[in-house]
């Protein structure tokens, strides 16, 4: 997977590069907005992660220009502009995901991770299925095995994004955001009490255990033994 | 965020202001401003319809005077025609010679000449040399002596031949009239030099008038510039425009220092209380620096940073809510929301935290309790209030109800925890305000304080009350129209 790094802050572009380089992503890096859209324009990447001050060009003209150029790669924005209303202006320039600066780094890659996987079967699945679990969207119903699941409609939705960003690691603020659109940290964990209800729903009774933990991070809901 | 050019501008401002204590106006600044071109049109305008309204006037008394004589003399005329008639031309002669006698102090004159000129009655001694202005009608001029001194003045008169050669002429010395047109040109031009001159003085006062309360208002304005926001327009107690105008720069002014003042708080706020954590997270990095290196305690010490950072990002994300609805700048992103709604999803969130801790959270959201705000920062609030309550209510249960009580929305969260002592109910909502006893749960002593500033910024107010027992939350709004 090839990942495009356009970032003026040399420390904060070195620990990307890094980062991303162990996680194994190749990485090219621009420091600057007018090399970033070149190398985005030529070079052939698979996500890109744009900076959204930037010298030359800022970060959302440059991304208006790819959208214009019918460049179509998914980009995650980094910004340490935080409020609401910098959110949508972001993502109406064209980027897919946004990033408040500072981050955790596990949260970059989960949300990295969901935009390269992000396309290919979602538009028109009617089902959804992840090991023995099975989603019905039409119908609305949830089975695992043979036994049908009951959920109530928020755990429907949760369950929905898990099971799309399966094997994927999904944080707490992106559950926050896609399920329930808030953009604020409650200060009780109160997704991990929606997660282990969720959980209570879908493994309780069943050998092998889907909905997972990862330290630090999030949560993962793997198919894969 | 703090803006660069926003500083730059304010320095480019102070270029173009006139630095405060400026001595008063100057002719050559009168001569460019705005008011003096105002006033110096009008007062061309002014002077050409008084000149205009002069020059009719004299125009229109001449004419007058003119119409008169000629209506005196046709009557004159008419008079002399009858007698001609019935006595024929030696009536006319004696008449003229009745009519004549004497001094010529009626300014009547006559003549009447036989076919050889030679004068048979009148006051004239010869036939005058005169112009013709239209037939019949000359205009000459006559010889009056005075004392020693000979006048010359002009007179106008109508002439006929009559049958037989005779010839007659009826007339009428315009001294008088000549002297009353002069009088009246006099009167005019006084009339007009006096009205041009009372015009420049008076637009010269009224516009140096103007000026003077305009340069007020722009001394104050660059005193403000150079870094005085204490200074105030002063208002002259007229209650005009410019008193208005005043009175308005002055009411922006106390609003953009109490912004300022807020802002200042702010900040303060912020360096001080994040200066304490700061501190303590160096303080640990250092003395871990200071122990025998070891792999597995530098990971755990790096560990616990990474967690007191987070831990302080999460306070500065708070405070900078904070700070965001106390500065007011979210108000152009509200809207029309149902806070029943918003309050029904955010119980939603919590239910299964109060399910976890045995806790009851019962919700009664009454419908189509609509406001003017903004959803996100209302839903925080309302999160930060059951997180409040169900943090400190141990067991029992929480209730979140929504109402509407004539123009007021409701909103209240109750529980049936501990409670807060009266006297302390109105500290929780101050900044990392955390009372005895709550120190052991994680929390950082600011999710109240943004709610009274989500409250602040929607116009409402928030004040926490006995439940007996526990504790209740009352939120208020006011209601937007349905």
């Amino acid at each position: 997977m090839k990942v495009l790094v356009i970032e003026d802050d040399r420390q904060a572009a070195a620990y990307l590069v890094k980062g991303l380089g162990e996680s194994g992503y190749v990485v090219d890096h621009a420091a600057e907005g007018r090399d970033g859209l070149f190398m985005a324009t030529s070079g052939t990447y698979d996500a890109m992660i744009v900076d959204r001050m930037l010298p030359g060009m800022d970060g959302l003209s440059l991304i208006a220009a790819l959208r214009a150029a019918e460049i179509r790669t998914p980009v995650l924005i980094l910004s340490a502009l935080g409020a609401v209303d910098d959110r949508v202006k972001g993502l109406r320039a064209g980027g897919d995901d946004y990033l408040v600066k500072p981050f955790a780094f596990t949260e970059l890659l989960a949300r990295l991770e969901a935009l390269l996987r992000r396309g290919g079967a979602q538009a028109t699945t009617t089902k959804l299925r992840v090991a023995d679990l099975e989603m019905d969207l039409l119908a609305r119903t949830v089975r695992r095995g043979a036994q049908a699941i009951d959920l109530l409609p928020r755990e429907f939705t949760l369950l929905e994004y898990l099971m799309r960003h399966a094997d994927q690691v999904v944080t707490r603020t992106m559950l926050l955001e896609n399920v329930w659109d808030y953009h604020f940290d409650p200060q009780t964990n109160v997704i991990d009490v929606h997660i282990s209800r969720l959980r209570q729903k879908i493994d309780k009774g069943f050998a092998r255990p889907l909905l997972h933990t990862i330290r630090g991070a999030g949560y993962s809901l793997r198919g894969a033994a | 965020m703090p803006d660069p050019s926003s500083i730059r501008s304010g320095e480019q401002a102070t270029a173009f202001a006139a630095p405060p204590d400026r001595p008063a106006i100057s002719v050559r600044r009168l001569l460019r401003t705005n008011a003096f071109r105002l006033a110096a049109l009008y007062f061309a305008l002014f002077a050409t319809s008084a000149l205009g309204l002069l020059v009719f006037i004299y125009f229109s008394v001449a004419g007058f005077i003119e119409v008169q004589t000629e209506a005196t003399l046709d009557a004159d005329l008419t008079g002399l025609a009858e007698q001609y008639e019935q006595r024929g031309i030696a009536g006319l002669v004696q008449i003229i010679g009745e009519r004549s006698r004497g001094e010529r102090n009626d300014e009547t004159l006559y003549l009447i000449t036989d076919p050889l000129s030679r004068k048979l009655a009148g006051n004239l001694s010869v036939w005058p040399k005169a112009e013709t202005i239209r037939p019949g009608w000359i205009r000459f001029p006559v010889e009056t002596k005075r004392g020693t001194l000979t006048e010359t003045h002009p007179a106008i008169g109508n002439t006929f031949v009559l049958p037989g050669g005779f010839r007659l002429l009826v007339g009428r010395d315009l001294r008088d009239a000549a002297a009353f047109r002069s009088r009246i040109t006099q009167t005019l031009t006084w009339a007009a030099i006096a009205t041009l001159g009372l015009g420049i003085v008076g637009g010269f006062l009224m516009t140096r008038n103007m000026l003077r309360r305009v340069e007020t208002v722009n001394r104050t304005s660059a005193r403000i510039i150079h870094g005085d926001l204490g200074q105030r327009v002063p208002l002259n107690g007229s209650g005009d425009e410019f008193d208005q105008l005043a009175g308005n720069l002055n009411l922006m002014l106390d609003q953009i220092e109490r912004l300022m003042a807020g802002m200042r708080q702010v900040t303060d706020n912020i360096a001080h209380d994040l200066r304490t954590p700061l501190a303590r997270l160096r303080a640990r990095l250092e003395v871990t620096l200071l122990e025998k290196p070891d792999a597995e305690r530098y990971g755990e010490a790096l560990t616990e940073t990474i967690a007191e950072a987070d831990q302080l990002l999460v306070t500065f994300n708070a405070l900078l809510s904070i700070a965001e609805a106390e500065a007011g700048s979210r108000r152009d992103t509200m809207a029309v929301v149902d806070l029943g709604e918003i309050a029904a999803s955010v119980a939603e969130l919590y239910e299964p935290v109060a399910d976890e801790k045995g806790l009851i959270l019962a919700v009664s959201t009454g419908q189509g309790v609509k406001v003017r705000g903004d959803r996100h920062l209302l839903s925080q609030a309302i999160a930060n209030l059951l997180d409040n309550a169900m943090k400190y209510t141990p067991q029992g249960s929480v209730t979140l109800s929504t109402s509407q009580q004539g123009e007021t929305a409701r909103l209240e969260v109750a529980d049936s925890g501990p409670g807060i002592p009266a006297e302390r109910r109105e500290a929780v909502f101050d900044r990392f305000v955390r009372l005895e006893g709550s120190r052991s749960t994680p929390g950082n002593g600011l999710g109240l304080s943004l709610v009274r500033a989500v409250a602040k910024l929607h116009g409402g107010a928030v004040w926490a009350e006995g439940n007996d027992p526990g504790l209740r939350v009352v939120f208020t709004l006011p209601a937007a129209a349905a």
